[in-house]
């Protein structure tokens, strides 16, 4: 399996996530933002960060740079994409995942280890887990707080979109264990093809025991599956 | 020809920072009753045409300026 992670001035994540894919046995390969080319790839990434400083809003300026236009058709061609933190971001920009991040409901940057739900476990990126599983996983960022309207939340609960919702660490999923006032405590989404994934927890944060957990390893194995 | 762009986040959603700043106003004693924070832009354009600057500015707001999801925007002739 190959992978892809593209590279934003100011992405900061994206050397955790190519060692995490490696150690996943990826053969990943790294791509500036300015290529108009994507070399041959199962997956996409696009990595947490601050791309562009996060100028204007979060993820927008990245959302329209160059390598963006060859995600966007790979994405229509059925290519894997991960957008992860700042990822998530700029693939609400891209108008591939629907909804937004606004400003944590806190107004603080957020950085700890909290916990999500798997609330499906039968997609590419999610089928070895179990249902309802509880993960520990960190989240860093300022702007995590999930909206959308109406009518996509809805769309996103008839069709099994929801990918993780925070919790506490026995499951419960309340006002207490929503870190960042997101809508319905949603923590990661899916397109309507399941081929595309957004999520502000770190993933690639949580696949060594030395320094955390190995959490985030099954999302990455299971798309081996 | 000159425009102003005003953004600001749609009436139902949550805006902290402007909630901040208005208790920050209420503490320093302050009288108000609502704040609502929002962006502001101003853009030159090389195009005589009102109508046609409009466009333009229009396409530059809906493409990359405002996230039509949750921010609304006004533009004025400047």
């Amino acid at each position: 399996m190959k992978s892809s992670v593209i590279v934003f001035p100011g992405s900061n994540c994206d050397r955790d996530i190519a060692v995490a894919l490696e150690k996943m046995q990826f053969r990943n390969q790294m791509v500036w933002h300015k290529e108009t080319r994507l070399p041959k790839t199962d997956l996409i990434v696009l990595p947490g960060g601050f791309s562009y400083g996060d100028y204007l809003r979060s993820g927008a300026i990245a959302g329209k740079s160059l390598i963006i236009n060859e995600v966007i058709k790979a994405a229509n061609d059925g290519c894997l994409i991960i957008g992860i933190c700042n990822g998530f971001q700029i693939l609400t920009e891209t108008g591939l995942l629907n909804g937004t991040l606004l400003r944590n409901k806190n107004l603080k940057f957020i950085n700890k280890d909290i916990h999500v739900k798997i609330m499906n476990n039968e997609t590419r990126f999610s089928n070895k887990y179990k249902k309802d599983q509880i993960l520990k996983i960190n989240i860093a960022h300022n702007e995590g707080n999930f909206f959308t309207d109406k009518k996509h939340l809805r769309d996103l609960k008839e069709n099994n979109l929801i990918a993780f919702k925070y919790c506490d660490e026995i499951g419960n999923i309340n006002e207490q264990s929503n870190p960042n006032g997101s809508l319905e405590n949603i923590a990661g989404i899916y397109n309507s093809k399941k081929n595309i994934l957004g999520m502000m927890p770190h993933p690639e944060r949580m696949v060594d025991q030395l320094i955390s957990n190995t959490d985030g390893e099954n999302l990455f194995s299971s798309i081996f599956n | 020809m000159k425009f102003s762009i005003i953004v600001t986040l749609k009436k139902d959603v949550l805006d902290p920072q402007g909630k901040v700043v208005q208790n920050t106003l209420i503490d320093i004693g302050l009288n108000l009753k609502n704040i609502r924070q929002g962006k502001y832009f101003e853009i030159e354009v090389d195009e005589k045409n009102q109508s046609k600057a409009e466009k333009n500015i229009d396409e530059m707001c809906k493409k990359l300026l405002v996230n039509l999801i949750i921010e609304d925007y006004k533009i004025n002739k400047l």
